[in-house]
Formats: structure tokens, sequence, C-alpha cells
């Protein structure tokens, strides 16, 4: 299939019709709003279902209908949408139904603007909602990975029976890169456990509710195995020259462009230095990062927020190694420039060779037990 | 009595078939269920299934059950079952039947989950004539968190966050939700009944048979608001909290059908057959390879190319369109490529710029902070950026004369009067191309095939397409003058 331009937010929709999503609800909201237009247009098309709801409120608890009826739904949103919309990304949670939801991150807090920040990571990755429960967060750094991950999103929302959210920022909502799809559309299985208005599933029951304490107490164990082992086989990370590295720059979304930008200029200078971009923010890719630290004098932690990823990186490195911090927020973007200054500072402050052989001297065994 | 004599009888109102046949609670709570005596709830459960068992509907029910007493619809009903969110069942149920519409959806709400958290929900399920049905328990009270005033609650009616009585002044007025949602254009049939004396029971009954058989003819939405009694709460005996449903509340709400388009309602027919999985690439305009679109060899990159492109201007000089023709002539070209605009408020105050990069390599940060080619469409956008231009690297200018403090002598500058030469071209909008076209020249490595190719899929009116076609050969026209000269 030839590659086409496209942008991020269209991106999101084909590759969510092609893996099955017959069903969109969504309320308008900038930078999200395209992702909304393009459902308006394909879904109906398709033979889904578009619907603009009157609120967040009532959309994500459409979302729950729509799954509760065993379809594959999507809604798309940012900040102040998925604030209001964390009541329903709990009860989903707690009544185990997939979805996938789109952040396209705005500035905040509150009204913030509508320029991209990475402000959303607390309230999507640690849960905004109430209760014992986790979602699966995936943060996608161009148009490609925008049609990847919504396909994965689909795949990992059934599998855990558990909403997915997609994190991205307006950067790679509203840029155009080339993009391809999977030749072949995928069609969403009916459930087992939906409730569909037929004589097989009428035995059949949604609910969070569980008024019993030790009944709720199994309930949020259960729902906790789900969520370790989704820690053991789910979490990604992209690597970019990072084996070896002394300075491992972190980033996801378009901060991990920026840093692969730096990166290659860091290392024409000499500059032992490679990026560590999360793909998953949750379950968060530790292991990436344990393995790195056996060579790694320093982690840098780049975000347009104010430091919202770096606590996950802290915990992942549990004190081993010192963690920098570098932060645009309001809608600025971390330059390019501003960066390197950073990489360049802390290659004197912590005397790091120059790049001479492209030697990497890892302990394979002590590697394979990290 | 002897079992001979019992067994004589012929049951005439027995267990609807749609209840289960045990409710399955605690062992010390077996022998009861989770209502107070005199409640209302028990009533309208048995008169929504026998609605149920009436129409033959029990394997396509669906009900969507509230937060408050009736939390536990799912333990006596024997369809599929789904609990909501506090006020949210419109929301859920809509879905449900906009993805399942061979199901009957029903949605049972109290006064509190209905009229005050959940009141927007309602409001727009209705409004947009869902075909669904909703039975509103109203007692005019919280039941369930224990007896705080309700949107529902009378004037004068005390409760544990009204204890002098409810005020006008300070809680305003007993919500009338069933004349509210009649003023609205998108429901077929709704009607508020009460249980306060057989009569009224009678009449429930009918009004919920009939607002579920709304549903199965495919007519819209139906509501049937019941005046329910809550003697505890009310702390009244079950039967004057029956009389104070007829004596007292229905003053404040009287009974009746506030509307009824039944006659008029065009019965909804079942969405078509969806497309096949085969169509579907299709249907999203997702290109084949086999497709004449398809790029030839012929316009492939002749030559490395970096580019890192910034344009600039006012909105309506055509600075996407600009960025996306180039763009799409490098994918065309076999390289890497990304486009990326400026957008919100910077889009709506009059000014627009975009980032497009071209490169045989991945490219790594699609943000062109230092361009090698900047073009600036306006003073203020030469103004903006022309610090940020990288040495070596390249200024078009669409201007006349380039100002004279924006010099710099380690840049090279291209500097005319795009828009006035466009306009004698044909029309004053192409001067994005004749700009273009002078870029390309400075670009030298697309072949101009690939550009007519991304053109051609990117203007799709002929008058157009031949107008930029003739401003970009212009454009490069005009660089090569500029620089002979030099």
């Amino acid at each position: 299939m030839r590659k086409q331009l496209m942008k991020g937010n269209e991106a999101i929709v084909k590759s969510a019709i092609l893996a099955g999503c017959r069903a969109f609800y969504g309320y308008p909201i900038t930078p999200a709003s395209e992702i909304a237009e393009a459902a308006a247009e394909y879904m109906p098309r398709a033979g889904g279902v578009f619907l603009q709801a009157e609120s967040e409120v009532a959309a994500v608890n459409m979302l729950y209908g729509g799954a509760s009826a065993g379809v594959r739904c999507m809604t798309a949103s940012s900040g102040p949408g998925i604030s209001l919309m964390q009541e329903g990304i709990s009860y989903m949670a707690g009544a185990e139904l997939p979805c996938v939801i789109a952040d396209i991150t705005r500035g905040g807090p509150g009204l913030g603007n509508i320029a991209a920040e990475q402000s959303d990571y607390h309230q999507v990755v640690k849960g905004g909602g109430h209760g014992n429960y986790r979602t699966i967060v995936l943060a996608p750094h161009s148009v490609q990975e925008m049609a990847d991950l919504t396909a994965l999103a689909f795949e990992l929302a059934d599998r855990y029976r558990n909403p997915v959210v997609l994190l991205a920022d307006g950067f790679i909502g509203q840029m155009m890169e080339p993009v391809e799809f999977p030749e072949q559309a995928i069609e969403g299985q009916t459930p087992d456990w939906a409730v569909t208005g037929t004589a097989a599933s009428r035995p059949n029951l949604i609910t969070s509710l569980f008024m019993d304490v030790d009944d709720l107490e199994a309930h949020v164990r259960h729902l906790e195995q789900k969520y370790r082992c989704a820690e053991h086989l789910e979490a990604r990370a992209e690597e970019w020259q990072a084996e070896g590295a002394e300075i491992v720059l972190v980033g996801y979304g378009i901060v991990g462009r920026i840093l692969k930008a730096v990166t290659a200029e860091a290392r024409a200078e000499g500059i032992n230095v490679g990026v560590l971009r999360p793909i998953t923010l949750y379950p968060f890719p530790v292991s990436h990062f344990k393995r790195l630290a056996l060579r790694a004098r320093v982690f840098v932690v780049v975000e347009m927020s104010n430091g919202q990823m770096l606590e996950d990186v802290r915990l992942a490195l549990d004190g081993t190694r010192p963690v920098e911090f570098f932060s645009r927020t309001g809608g600025n973007v971390p330059s390019h420039e501003q960066v390197l200054d950073l990489v360049r500072n802390l290659a004197k402050r912590y005397s790091i060779a120059p790049i001479t052989e492209p030697a990497i001297n890892i302990d394979e065994e002590r590697m394979a037990n990290v | 009595m002897s079992s001979e004599q019992f067994s004589e009888y012929t049951v005439v109102h027995g267990r609807a078939k749609s209840f289960y046949e045990r409710y399955d609670r605690k062992p010390e709570l077996q022998h009861q269920t989770h209502f107070c005596p005199g409640c209302g709830h028990g009533i309208v459960h048995k008169l929504l299934a026998r609605a149920i068992d009436e129409l033959g509907i029990q394997d396509r029910t669906i009900l969507v059950g509230p937060v408050g007493c009736s939390v536990f619809t799912y333990y006596y009903f024997d369809v599929g079952n789904v609990q909501a969110a506090h006020g949210r069942c419109p929301a859920v149920a809509t879905a449900m039947k906009r993805s399942r519409p061979a199901g009957i959806v029903i949605g049972y709400q109290g006064d509190g989950d209905l009229s005050a958290i959940g009141s927007a929900e309602i409001l727009h399920a209705a409004n947009r004539g869902e075909n669904i049905t909703i039975i509103f328990v109203n007692n005019a009270i919280y039941s369930m968190t224990g007896g705080q005033a309700a949107p529902t609650t009378l004037l004068g009616q005390t409760s544990t966050t009204t204890p002098e009585g409810r005020s006008a002044t300070t809680e305003g007025y007993p919500l009338h939700v069933s004349e509210l949602l009649a003023t609205l254009q998108g429901p077929v049939y709704i009607e508020r009944v009460g249980l306060g004396d057989n009569k009224q029971i009678a009449q429930a009954n009918r009004a919920i048979h009939r607002a579920v058989e709304n549903q199965v003819k495919g007519l819209g939405f139906s509501l049937i608001e019941v005046l329910s009694p809550c003697p505890t709460i009310w702390k009244m005996s079950a039967v004057d909290s029956q009389h104070w449903v007829r004596d007292v509340m229905e003053k404040t709400y009287p009974l009746g059908v506030f509307c009824d388009r039944t006659k008029e309602a065009q019965p909804r027919r079942l969405p078509p057959e969806p497309p096949s999985l085969e169509a579907i690439p299709a249907i999203l305009d997702i290109v084949n390879d086999d497709s004449a679109e398809a790029s030839s060899a012929a316009n492939k990159a002749t030559k490395p190319i970096d580019l890192h492109v910034r344009v600039a201007g006012f909105g309506g000089q055509g600075v996407l369109l600009l960025g996306e023709v180039l763009a799409e002539a490098g994918l065309e070209a076999g390289l890497e490529v990304s486009w990326l605009p400026s957008y919100g408020p910077e889009m709506r105050s009059g000014t627009s710029n975009c980032h497009v990069r071209l490169s045989d390599e991945t490219i790594d940060s699609p943000l062109v902070t230092a361009p090698n080619i900047l073009v600036a469409m306006n003073e203020p956008s030469l103004r903006k950026f022309d610090k940020s231009v990288r040495p070596g690297g390249w200024i078009i200018y669409n201007g006349e004369t380039f100002p004279t403090d924006c010099v710099r002598n380690d840049v090279h500058v291209l500097a005319l009067p795009f828009t006035q030469i466009a306009h004698e071209l044909g029309s004053a909008r192409a001067g994005n191309m004749v700009m273009l076209g002078a870029l390309l020249e400075v670009a030298n490595g697309l072949p101009q095939s690939s550009i007519d190719a991304a053109l051609r899929r990117l203007v799709r009116n002929t008058k157009w397409f031949e107008l930029d076609e003739l401003a970009l050969s212009r454009g490069r026209e005009l660089f090569r003058e500029s620089f002979q000269e030099v």
C-alpha cells in the first residue's frame, strides 16, 4: 500500500475503523476536534455510529454503553474534556469494559490554552478517576505511530478489558507525515460477556458495583492481577543510539523527536548520548531504564510539563542514577538548542569521555538478569 | 386446608416470566427484596416485567439500571442488564440502542438520578428522539442516600437538606420533568402516572406497556414518569404514603399525557447491512498500490536533499498549501517528509505558518527552528523568523524591497513582489506558487513530475491547477533571471 500524507488526527480514525472500531462518541475541543470530524465523515460510511454528545460526561458514558454492547468504540478529547471523562473511565475500568480514548493534550490547568503541552500525564497515566484502577497509556511520536498504536490500543483494550488511552499532543495530531495502513480491515469480535439484546447474552451483567466488602476486594485484586500481567508483557520503549550511551535523554511524544535531533548533533560533537523514548507510559518501561543504567552516568528527562513523567523515571531508576530535568510549559516547546546546551554542560559536569570506538562493553550475563 | 384444595386454584396473576425465579441474596436476606414495605419500586418493577412478558421481548431487552434505590434491577429482571453511573443512563442507553438497534433498551431512573445529576443526559436523549424507553420513578426525594432534597421535592416538604421545608427562594421550584421534555420535538410519548390507588396503578400499567411497545414498533423516545411512594423516607405508613401520592404529590405533579406523537411517528427501520471488510480501505480513501496515482520512478529525487523550510504569511495567502505541495512532492520523490502547521489562535489572528522537512533520511524532529529556507509572505513574518535562518540559507521574501535592517550578509535573499506577479498571471492568490517555484530552484533536486503529481492531488480544480502550474514555472524563471543578473 502506498504511503499517504496525512494528519495524525485523521490517521487515528482511519486506523481505528480498520481495527474494527464501529462507534465514535465525542465532544468538540481544540486540538482534538479533527478526530471527531474525521469520524463523522468515515464512521457512518463504514457502517458504524458517530454521535456528537452533549458533553464529555455523556460521551464517555456512551462509550460505556457501546462497550457494554460489545462494540469496539472510541472517543477523543483534550485536557479539560479528559478531566470530565474521568468518572466514566473509572466506571469502565471497574466494569472491565474496553475502549480507546485519544487525548490530544493542550495547555492547563483550567482553561489553560490550546497549545501543545504534556501536562495530562498525571491525570491519564496515574488515573484521574476514583478507585483502584489503571489505564494503559500509549504515546505516539509520529503519524505512523498514531495509526499503529491506535490499532494496538484496540487490541490491548480487548485483551485486558480495560480503557486504553492514546496520549498525544497537538503537534502529532496536526502534523502531516507519510503513513501506511494494514491492507486488511479487521472485524471486531463481539465478546461473550457483552449485553447485546439476544437470548445468548441475556444472562450477562455489566456492573462495577460490589456491595460486599470481600467481593469488592476480590474484584480489586483481580484488576490488579491484570495490571501486573500488562506490566510484564506490554511495556514498550524505543532506544535511539542508547546502547552504551553515558547520557540518556528521556522524552515521549513530540519531545522524543526533538531529542533524536539533539542526539544526532551531540554525537557529531563526540558526546556519548542516546534517547530512551517510552512508548507505553503505563505500563512504564522500567526494564529499559534499569538496563541502560548499567552504562549511563546520568538520565535527562525533557518534558512539556512541570515534571510529571519525571516521577516515574525516578521510580524506575530507584536512586541508582542522577536524573536531570528540563521543562517547558504553557505551550512552549523545548528547543533543540536549549537541550543541546544542556547536554554539552552535562558532558562537562560529568566528565563524559568523547566517543572514540563504538565500544559497548557490558557484561552480557548481568544484562540478561535485568 | 388440604393440598387437594390448593390445586383447584388457577393462577391468574403469577410472577412475571421476566423476573428471576429466585432473587439471589445473602442467606439472611433471602426472604426479602431490597425494597421497604410499601415502596413503589416493587409495583413499577412488576408493571415493567409484565410489559416485557406481554410484548414477548425478554431475550431482546437490555435494562440499564441507575444509581439510587433501584440500583439492583439486575437482581430481579431476567434480561440483559447494565449498571450505569449516576444519572448517565440515557447516554449509556443511547449508545446501546445505536449499536444494537434490534435490542429493546429500557432505562430505569429515579428522580435524583434523572432530574438532578442526569438532567443533561435525559434532555438530550429526549431531544435526539432516541428510540429508547425511560421509566422515571419520582418519589420527590433522595431515598437511597437517606432523604436529601431533590429537584422534585415539593415546596414546604422537609428533607435532611431542607430541614425547614423546601423554599422556592433558596431551593427553587419542583422540577416538572414531563412537562419540560414535552416541549421538545424529539419525544413521541410522555405520560405521568401515579401509584396512589389501584385505578392509578392500572393506568400506570397501560402507560408502561405503551412506552415499551412504542420502542418495539420503532416509534422513538418514550418516557413514563411514575409518582411513587417512599414510606421510609417520608416517615409515613405504607397506606398513608400511598394516599400522599394521590392527595398531595398529584397537586404539584398532575397526571396525564403530555406528549403523544405515536400516530404521526414513522417507524424506524433497521440500518442497512454494513459494507464488507474488503470495502473498508476504499471507504477510508486509502490508496492502493495499483492505483493510477501511485508514484513512478521518474518522480524520484535526483540528488541528496535535506530541507528545513519555514513558510509564513497572512491567512489566505496559501501558506499551508505551499508547504503541503512541497511535502507531497517530497513524498512523491521518495523522500521522508513532514509538514507541521501552526494551529489554534494563530490561525484565527490572521497569521499562519508551517514547518516542512524533506530529507533522504528519517526525519528526527518535524519542528523547524532553524530553517535553511524561509518563505516570508509578508513583512511581519520576515521579522518574526529572519534571525532563525541558518547561515548559508535562503530567504524568499514577498516584497519589492528587502527591509534594510533585516539584511544579513550570511544568507541569500530573493525579494520580489510575488503577489503582484501572480496577479499579472491571472490571480494574486497564486502568489504562493510563484514563491514555491523559486524555492524549487533553490532546493534543486525535486523533479518537476513530482511537483505535478503533488499539485494534481491537492488542487482538484482544473482552472486553478493550470494557473498554479503557470505560477510555478514563472517562479522558477524569476529565480534564474534574478541570479543571472548577480
